[in-house]
């Protein structure tokens, strides 16, 4: 059985770079207020910049709550998330849905921000199962997906 | 997310119940009847019938006859009760995005 990813686009008035940017630096400051699994409300939600970076809140006497874990990081155009929050809201490093974010040139100026949430039949899955399904767990995949980076970044192969 | 968690309906808090749960992850497995979901629960084949009624009731399994059994199978409506949520969490998420950009345009117009 599977559930039709989420896909929602929103287009905004700034560059791709830019908007990327915003989306990501500080993101408490646009992020909706009663959004969060924490007991307290959030005083940040921090997006930690690299592949294998957490993404959590953390609210004011300095309690996280990791929300996912970042899986491609690639600006100013894409990132890979795994929203690994379960159907009961609670963080499960064994489960894992995908969000993908991508910034891109909108037609007329601005940036068009695309979102995809996909892999949501999971949200039915039992996490041991899932991680057996999926080949060794959160670990092996991340591992996948770093080689996959590093084979397809144009930028690291001009770079490096 | 405890507002959203008010909003899920039921489906979510069904599966609260360990033993619930338990038995709802052996029906996404695959159909099955009330015997086969019974064997090797620590819990009385009357106790996992009145799990699958809950469930039944939540939205996250359906049933039907075959023969004299009844089959219980997942019920892709519950999982889309999920969805929904979502849906609507990243509509309200991607809107607040939009207008933070525009109020930044607005105060540091580069």
């Amino acid at each position: 059985m599977t559930i039709a990813p989420i896909v929602r686009t929103v287009t905004v008035k700034a560059t791709p770079a830019r908007a990327f940017d915003l989306f990501v630096s500080n993101m408490e400051r646009w992020w909706p207020l009663s959004h969060h699994i924490g007991k307290t409300p959030f005083a940040a939600v921090v997006m930690e910049p690299t592949v294998g970076g957490r993404w959590f809140e953390r609210d004011a006497s300095g309690a996280e709550c990791q929300w996912g874990t970042v899986m491609a990081w690639e600006p100013p155009s894409r990132i890979l998330l795994a929203w690994q929050l379960n159907n009961q809201f609670e963080f499960d490093p064994a489960f894992l849905t995908e969000v993908e974010l991508s910034f891109a040139p909108a037609d007329g100026g601005g940036a068009k921000v695309t979102l995809e949430h996909r892999n949501l039949e999971r949200f039915g899955v039992n996490a041991e199962k899932l991680a057996g399904e999926l080949g060794g767990g959160w670990p092996t995949i991340l591992a996948d997906f770093v080689g996959y980076a590093d084979a397809n970044s144009v930028e690291r192969e001009t770079t490096s | 997310m405890p507002n959203a968690l008010r909003a899920v309906p039921n489906a979510f808090s069904a599966l609260g119940d360990p033993t619930r749960r338990l038995i709802f992850e052996r029906v996404a497995v695959a159909p099955s009847a009330v015997g086969a979901l019974a064997a090797g629960l620590p819990v009385s084949r009357p106790a996992v019938s009145q799990h699958l009624r809950v469930l039944k009731e939540a939205g996250l399994v359906t049933e039907s006859a075959d023969g004299a059994r009844r089959i219980y199978r997942l019920d892709p409506r519950g999982i889309a009760a999920m969805r929904d949520w979502l849906d609507g969490h990243w509509a309200a998420a991607l809107a607040a995005f939009e207008q933070f950009v525009d109020e930044q345009q607005e105060d540091d117009p580069s």
